[in-house]
């Protein structure tokens, strides 16, 4: 027996380690500089699917939508044991919410058919909502399981597992299908040297073409032999458009989307105008003696 | 659908009949935005066993409060909770919604909004009452909740406005918003729901449930010594804890610290942590990202300790220390000991 998971991560700048390269003169950052990563909660999502793979026996298919170079995480996710990935890309996604990309993401579950559970990270690093998730589970009409640390025990009708509430935990059961919300609680294996070997030649549509075109190598014919060659090998990262999942354009991107941003204001480091103390026995004497003058301590 | 804006509504937070601070918290923002809108201020009460928390959401600001009890709401799992808040939402068409960015918070409220197919925002650390035009879709919207959050790992400030139908729903986290001193003087109206749950409603069954109260409480300490990344170890963290408990201190400390396994995440500070408002706020190796800051800017003193004179936290410190927090800690604690 065995289960189908589905997987869907998400590629982020890397909001938590900006260095000085990627801040702008005026103290603001320069997202463009940021390096696009794997969302750190959607690889515990990754590692929690690949473990149900080891200990049930399950086709583990990972789905992404970004742009055409968000085929990266997918290839990630393919060293680090995935069957199979799809990459959610159009013009038409962009500048979703999450209630637009929940709605883009549960066409793309519909269209790859039946499936047993859905993984997400908690959240995301570069808006930490934890809204997708939730909001997929609904437009797919199927429980959710938040915070989840593990999987107790699966079995073709129903799942057991654990997850984080306030101050503790709970175990809880519920029917299957059901989406699972996974927090940052197991340790994501790393890619599987022999799987990276095979799969750093993986490609989308897209990526192929543009390798043919670099080439000055436009026949084709000759490009679809070689996507049927990468399909028959398993290397091929299928790239999926609204229209193929049928998602109703006006329910997608912008136009989806209820939030608009109103306005934008970057964070500025100003120096703010702080007592300097020395490191010193004097200095350091001279600020407690202050602190307790003034009834801050004592 | 008639012009009549709808009321700001709280979705309240209990636990055991005991209402969650961050709840009564957007009580008190929730009637400021219902003062300016002229509309009432509403409470949802959900949960079983509830008689208790009533009044206390009258003395807190509550016009109305509107509860729902059935043995089926406790413990809490997120689909009757959905099920009923969403009848209560098409029945009463409110205008404004607001949660506790709290684990439940954050589990409902996307849920329902997702169904309403209704904006929501989360993590606001500030909302107000304004104007929006859409210049894109060429579209003016009077009165709308203006949502505040920092975005993109904290490094923006976003005004965010849903422009679909109400409710305008947003989650606040626990700390960020002031709760108002009760006035036991203040009544209101009870409006008993009977809620209507389905089996399909309660398929998620709750097989164990362990929940301990939080061993540390940052919020109610005065004084607070919070280690970073600089701490360098976890057997270094005893540094901070001798501070903290020299000045009759709690620890504190950043994610960088947590993530490092060095101390565990109930001593958080921060946008994933803990907000804090003590007297005294002593950074200790803590570069001071965004979200750190947000979490404890509002200090009313706060010294900064860090190796590094360009380390952002300086920018909110009274009192600048560039130097080896190894160095300078032992000296503050043996300063403190002389002199009291």
């Amino acid at each position: 027996m065995s289960y189908t998971v589905l997987v869907f991560v998400k590629q982020v700048p890397d909001t938590q380690n900006i260095t000085g390269d990627a801040m702008k003169a005026d103290g603001t950052v320069n997202r463009a500089a940021l390096p696009a990563i794997f969302n750190p909660e959607d690889l515990n999502a990754l590692e929690l699917a690949l473990e149900l793979k080891d200990r049930f026996g399950a086709k583990v298919i990972v789905g992404t939508m970004g742009p055409p170079n968000a085929a990266e995480v997918l290839r990630a996710s393919l060293y680090r044991g995935a069957d199979k990935c799809v990459l959610l890309t159009d013009r038409s996604f962009a500048g979703a919410d999450t209630l637009a990309t929940s709605y883009a993401l549960s066409c793309c579950a519909k269209k790859l058919g039946k499936f047993d559970l859905v993984l997400c990270g908690r959240q995301a690093i570069d808006g930490d909502t934890a809204q997708v998730g939730p909001q997929l589970a609904e437009k797919l009409d199927i429980p959710q399981l938040a915070y989840i640390e593990d999987v107790i025990e699966l079995s073709k009708k129903k799942i057991t597992v654990k997850r984080s509430i306030e101050g503790g935990y709970e175990v809880l059961e519920s029917p299957t299908p059901a989406l699972l919300t996974v927090v940052d609680s197991n340790e994501p294996r790393p890619a599987a040297a022999r799987r990276m070997m095979k799969y750093k030649k993986a490609r989308t549509i897209t990526e192929l073409n543009k390798e043919h075109n670099n080439a000055d190598y436009t026949d084709s014919e000759a490009l679809a032999v070689e996507q049927e060659k990468l399909e028959a090998s398993d290397l091929l990262i299928h790239e999926w458009s609204a229209a193929y999942v049928g998602a109703d354009i006006e329910r997608i991107g912008l136009k989806g989307s209820p939030t608009k941003v109103k306005q934008i204001q970057s964070v500025i480091l100003t120096a703010g105008d702080a007592k300097q103390i020395e490191p010193t026995d004097k200095g350091v004497n001279d600020l407690i003696h202050e602190l307790i003058e003034d009834h801050t301590l004592g | 659908m008639s012009d009549k804006i709808g009321n700001v509504w709280i979705f309240i937070e209990q636990e055991g009949g005991v209402i969650a601070d961050v709840s009564l918290e957007l009580v008190s923002k929730g009637r400021e935005l219902a003062q300016e809108l002229g509309v009432k201020t509403e409470a949802i009460l959900l949960g079983d066993n509830l008689g208790g928390c009533v009044d206390k959401l009258y003395h807190y600001g509550c016009d109305t409060v509107l509860m729902a009890e059935d043995k089926r709401l406790e413990p809490f799992t997120v689909l009757p909770y959905a099920k009923v808040l969403m009848s209560l939402i098409k029945e009463h068409n409110p205008n404004i919604l607001l949660f506790g960015a709290t684990y439940k918070g954050r589990e409902l409220a996307p849920r329902v909004a997702s169904e309403k197919l209704a904006g929501l925002t989360a993590d606001c650390t500030e909302l107000r009452i304004d104007d929006f035009d859409d210049k894109v879709n060429k579209k003016s919207y009077k009165n709308k909740l203006m949502q505040i959050r920092p975005a993109f790992g904290g490094n923006i400030i976003a005004t965010i406005v849903n422009t679909w139908d109400d409710p305008q729903m947003v989650t606040v986290r626990e700390g960020v918003m002031k709760m108002d001193e009760p006035d036991t003087s203040r009544k209101g109206k009870l409006i008993k729901v009977i809620p209507e749950i389905s089996t399909e409603d309660t398929i998620i069954k709750v097989i164990e449930r362990i929940r301990e109260e939080k061993a540390v409480n940052l919020k109610a300490a005065p004084v607070i010594v919070a280690g970073g990344y600089g701490v360098g170890s976890a057997d270094n963290f005893k540094l901070i804890s001798d501070l903290a408990e020299a000045l009759g201190g709690e620890v504190g400390a950043s994610r960088a610290a947590v993530d490092a396994g060095w101390i565990d995440h109930d001593h958080q500070v921060g946008q994933t942590g803990v907000t804090v408002r003590p007297k005294l706020y002593i950074a200790c190796g803590i570069s001071g990202s965004i979200q750190h800051r947000a979490g404890m800017d509002e200090s009313k003193k706060i010294i900064a300790i860090n190796t590094d004179p360009d380390a952002p936290i300086f920018s909110v410190a009274h009192y600048s220390i560039v130097g080896d927090l190894n160095v300078v800690i032992p000296k503050m604690i043996k300063a403190f000991k002389a002199k009291v």
